[in-house]
């Protein structure tokens, strides 16, 4: 799986734009989810009440970190859990490398989990030379295209029935130019029970750890999860360090805003507790830190990670509707990850944070109360403070903050330029103008305000 | 009551009708208001590409041409939420307070403040009404679909006053335009699909006008509406306020 970056935001964006049609069926398709997901919370008096109470459990958790992942490293492993803790990505793929050659496993399936594709799980052990099966329909048919998910939840979002009945008869010999969903859906059933059948080791994401009990949940709606988890004898559950809630108790909380911000359904078809192995099974949790104490240290940015992966932001975002998971080129597209993705690594992510028109709907759709739109403003000053802008905005940046700083000079420039819009109009309409690519110019008016305020103030 | 006039940069510039709107209107319904002459630029530009440290020359400015009055109002909810969230005055921060406390956004100000009860507009036409996000998420001038909370809108309960005038909403009653600052040109091609799908929505409601509270989002969309030779056309809301 490629993730290597290739082009900014923007260039990415203006390449999937380019077939109209298909961008509309994209945008009408997450759109279709965002109605969901506002019908199902509307349903709900309490919601926003709900959302508060996320957001505080969330906070209060953040700030005794230390204390609870202590306190559920203990009580996983009076169950019997083996943990491991990783610093950072390579760390966690290294553990992980480290658990299949202990047990000699090379039979391994994978469901539900965005912190192996944010570790690029996948492609260390291709390395290894062992592969991953990837059983959550979406990610299996991403996974076969040798491709990234475009989106968290719904991570083949971007591609078309069509498209995987193409991708299915190249890698599953299915029928060609079949394109029954439920052909193609049961091809993917047979080919991956023969999987979950042969496999030894499973690793899952954790959506909920719970310091109280040293239990884990898992959220799924094809149950892959469990089928892994139960016929292989090891399961490794790959959590990052905020993914903890203190009590059992809280769990409601975050089980009703979950699904229902995500898809739209009151909750997820599996909600599956795991708290110990089962007798012979062996069960790991790696806990990954990978820059996330270090996002915990940045003021402005700390409360991302209250995020709990519902993608809500992404369906609801005017820009990823219209530019796909793949423009964002990291792991977690769409909102949350430009502002997630600048702590992992500022320079290769330097774009995102302006890839929003800052509207606000991410913000207001998040469960958990992330200022969202608020930190993407934030993250734009410390990307320009730290010198990751191009010197040509840098300038005309400068040239305009004096042009503003000087009345008189403004005066005397809106009066020029005008006058140059309307007697040489080509000035502005050229190919040199962005604006004036696929939009007119605004008319230039031989008088401003100020000139007819002078005029008529006193009339 | 004294009420400051701010006429945003590219309104001055471009679209002097709206400012002359909005000085009419203001003093039809009896306000005190005028124009401090060397007023520019609220600085937003500027600090949305993410430099905030450039805004100094602009706020100082902002603070002297605005410090005297007991509201500043404007007809543009983004240049608002911009001083209310960003205006400062290290050597008198009480000053860049007091102005960040009383701006108002046009539609805020004559409900909120003036509490306009009647108006003498007249516009009879079909209108497609277009929520400008900085306004509506960053002001509160109406409710969100997104959120769960009672609904109410300050620029329709105004629009509803104006006789003749038929309101209409998109489908995707609160989705932004596109226009986004910077964003319009630096994420060039988003910003114009944005646009056109706003001003198709509008299309199939055949209005007449699509009118909104920002003139950013209108510049934006009446570009797009002209490169495609509609006949629907793009006004301020102070225009239709103020129209007889």
């Amino acid at each position: 799986m490629s993730n290597l970056k290739t082009l900014d935001h923007a260039a990415a964006a203006e390449i999937f734009i380019k077939d109209e049609a298909r961008t509309d069926w994209h945008d009408d398709t997450l759109w279709f989810v965002r109605q969901k997901r506002d019908k199902a919370v509307h349903g709900i008096a309490e919601w926003e009440q709900l959302r508060e109470w996320a957001s505080e459990i969330k906070n209060h958790t953040l700030s005794n970190l230390d204390n609870y992942l202590i306190a559920f490293e203990k009580q996983a492993e009076a169950n019997g859990i083996k943990i491991h803790w990783a610093a950072d990505a390579l760390e966690h793929n290294q553990l992980m490398h480290k658990i299949l050659k202990d047990n000699n496993i090379s039979r391994i399936v994978k469901s539900k989990s965005m912190l192996t594709e944010e570790c690029h799980l996948n492609d260390y052990l291709k390395k290894q030379g062992i592969e991953v099966v990837d059983t959550d329909l979406g990610e299996r048919i991403v996974q076969l295209r040798d491709e990234a998910p475009s989106h968290i939840v719904l991570p083949a979002i971007h591609l078309k029935k069509q498209d995987v009945s193409e991708t299915f008869h190249e890698h599953l010999h299915t029928e060609e130019g079949n394109n029954d969903p439920q052909y193609l859906t049961e091809a993917a059933r047979q080919h991956l029970r023969d999987h979950f059948i042969q496999s030894e080791l499973a690793i899952t994401g954790v959506n909920f750890a719970i310091a109280e009990t040293g239990g884990f949940v898992v959220c799924t709606n094809e149950g892959n999860a469990d089928m892994g988890a139960h016929t292989a004898k090891i399961h490794v559950a790959c959590m990052g360090i905020e993914k903890i809630i203190p009590k059992t108790e809280h769990l409601g909380v975050f089980l009703r805003l979950l699904a229902r911000s995500a898809t739209g359904q009151p909750i997820t078809t599996y909600s599956s507790h795991f708290q110990k192995p089962r007798s012979g099974q062996e069960m790991h949790i790696i806990i990954v830190d990978n820059g996330r104490t270090k996002q915990l240290g940045r003021a402005d940015f700390r409360n991302s990670l209250k995020c709990i992966r519902c993608a809500a932001c992404f369906n609801t975002c005017p820009v990823y509707r219209r530019s796909g998971g793949h423009s964002y080129h990291t792991a977690v597209a769409g909102p949350i990850g430009s502002i997630l993705n600048p702590n992992l690594d500022m320079k290769a992510n330097a774009d995102l944070p302006f890839a929003s028109t800052l509207c606000g709907s991410c913000s207001n759709v998040c469960p958990v109360k992330i200022d969202i739109h608020e930190q993407l403003w934030k993250w734009r000053q410390v990307i320009v403070e730290e010198g990751y802008v191009k010197p040509e905005k840098k300038i005309a940046m400068k040239g305009m903050a004096w042009l503003f700083s000087n009345p008189k000079v403004y005066r005397w420039a809106g009066k020029s330029g005008r006058w140059f819009l309307r007697t040489m109009p080509f000035l502005g309409n050229n190919k040199l103008n962005v604006w004036y690519k696929q939009r007119e110019m605004p008319e230039a008016p031989k008088q401003s305000f100020h000139d007819w305020y002078q005029q008529n103030k006193n009339k | 009551m004294k009420v400051g006039l701010f006429i945003p940069c590219y309104i001055d510039q471009f679209y002097p009708q709206v400012g002359i709107a909005t000085y009419q209107l203001l003093k039809k319904l009896g306000c005190d208001v005028d124009y401090p002459e060397n007023q520019t630029c609220c600085g937003q530009p500027m600090a949305n590409s993410g430099f905030s440290p450039l805004t100094g020359g602009c706020d100082k400015n902002f603070v002297a041409n605005f410090d005297a009055y007991d509201y500043i109002v404007a007809p543009s909810g983004s240049c608002v939420l911009h001083i209310k969230e960003h205006l400062k005055d290290d050597k008198n921060p009480e000053k860049a307070q007091k102005i960040r406390n009383n701006i108002y956004e046009l539609t805020e100000f004559l409900v909120d403040i003036l509490k306009v009860e009647h108006l003498s507009s007249n516009f009879p036409y079909k209108v497609g009404f277009h929520t400008s996000c900085h306004g509506q998420r960053g002001l509160h001038l109406s409710s969100m679909t997104e959120r769960v909370l009672p609904q109410f809108s300050k620029p329709e309960q105004l629009l509803q006053k104006v006789k003749g005038l038929q309101l209409s909403y998109p489908e995707r009653k609160d989705e932004c335009c596109g226009f986004g600052g910077t964003f319009c040109v630096f994420e060039e091609a988003v910003s114009v699909k944005m646009g056109k799908d706003r001003i198709e929505e509008h299309q199939k409601n055949e209005v007449d006008y699509i009118t909104a509270g920002d003139v950013s989002c209108l510049m934006h969309l009446e570009g797009i509406l002209k490169r495609q030779g509609s006949k629907v056309k793009a006004i301020h809301l102070a225009e239709i306020l103020n129209h007889e």
